[in-house]
């Protein structure tokens, strides 16, 4: 694994996703949805909108990135609202 | 009542297909992602550098330079070769001997490999010894693939058109073919003239494959790296330097391991993002029955 050049926060970035990908796995089994449509006009179900979520996860902390250019984790925090935006009205 | 039957050892034939995945794409995108935070001289030695890359190539002018002539040659290519595959396809023979000549004929510049294509194209332009640069050269055009910027661009959107219009042209015919006959029947009936029977008909129908047609060609075009880099290699100076060229130039070139896997990430997002839209449009079209 050595050529794979792992560090501890990569790591943990990946373990945080795979562990999100395991739970909302487990939510759909648990407790099956229909899709709904939200403020985008297309159908989403929870898989979506944690998709959506991430992607624009990733996009806000590369904003926050070039344009602030410092405390980096307050962009984890914009990103939570955005979540929880996206989970509540998408 | 009858038991629905359940076997969950089904599982077990997507594992193929998972391993692959996982070594074709998770695996090196993870590697990717630990690269973009590390530094190295190679010899497998790794040194933290955090977003260091990332902030560097947000404010690296030469990405946002490749990232706007890549969005030119996507934006460029699919102007020209979504209206000319439609006006193909409308214009091809709908049956007999005719039509399926056309299709083989339509077929041939798409089986052959961008490699070549970019060697076809780098001496078909040349102009002491290609019949394109010569013939221009002849006929007093300043044509110089190698040496002027114009020239370098047209002859890589022109090749583009040549190598892959045809996709388009077949994936409209398909959807042409598609069509009912009693739709152009009741066109008849109603007296419409052709742009109406093409407008309301004909362009409804083809929603559907033209968007799966502009899907492919975006992405191809958005990823290109052979056929340009064959042709001019990136130059003059950088005038055709695409995002893959530059991104191969950082990475195996230069060897900064580090700001190209940086690079390459954000290069991922924009495909990732761009792909997800229109996946998103083709299922709502679908559902809409277009």
């Amino acid at each position: 694994m050595d050529w794979m050049a792992w560090t501890w926060p990569t790591a943990a970035f990946f373990g945080t996703i795979a562990l999100m990908l395991v739970i909302f796995t487990g939510l759909a089994i648990r407790f099956p949805e229909t899709p709904r449509v939200g403020v985008l006009r297309i159908e989403t179900t929870r898989g979506d909108r944690l998709f959506i979520t991430l992607l624009g996860s990733a996009f806000i902390n590369l904003a926050w990135l070039g344009l602030v250019g410092d405390n980096q984790p307050l962009a984890l925090g914009v990103c939570l609202i955005y979540a929880i935006c996206v989970f509540r009205w998408v | 009542m009858q038991q629905k039957t359940t076997n969950q050892k089904a599982w077990f034939l997507v594992l193929p297909v998972l391993i692959l995945v996982a070594f074709s794409a998770v695996i090196p995108l993870m590697t990717v992602v630990n690269y973009s935070v590390q530094d190295t001289f190679g010899n497998n030695q790794f040194f933290w550098a955090g977003l260091e890359w990332f902030e560097d190539m947000l404010g690296d002018e030469r990405m946002w330079n490749a990232l706007q002539r890549q969005l030119l040659f996507s934006g460029i290519i699919l102007a020209i070769e979504v209206p000319l595959g439609i006006f193909v396809a409308l214009n091809m023979p709908k049956s007999g001997v005719w039509s399926s000549f056309c299709l083989v004929v339509m077929s041939l510049p798409l089986l052959i490999p961008w490699n070549v294509v970019g060697t076809i194209w780098q001496i078909f332009g040349r102009v002491d010894i290609g019949l394109l640069g010569a013939t221009l050269a002849a006929l007093g055009i300043d044509y110089n693939y190698t040496q002027d910027t114009v020239s370098a661009w047209v002859t890589i959107i022109v090749m583009d058109v040549w190598h892959w219009t045809s996709l388009v042209a077949l994936l409209a015919f398909a959807g042409l073919k598609s069509i009912p006959d009693a739709y152009y029947q009741a066109a008849r009936i109603d007296q419409a003239n052709r742009w109406a029977v093409f407008r309301y008909i004909e362009l409804p129908k083809m929603a559907g494959v033209l968007m799966i047609a502009i899907l492919l060609r975006f992405m191809d075009s958005f990823m290109i790296y052979t056929e340009p880099f064959v042709v001019t290699g990136g130059g003059p100076g950088n005038a055709t330097t695409l995002l893959s060229i530059d991104l191969v130039k950082m990475a195996l070139g230069q060897f900064d391991l580090g700001p190209a896997a940086a690079f390459s990430l954000m290069y991922f997002l924009v495909i990732l993002l761009i792909s997800w839209v229109f996946y998103t449009v083709m299922v709502n079209l679908d559902k809409k029955g277009l």
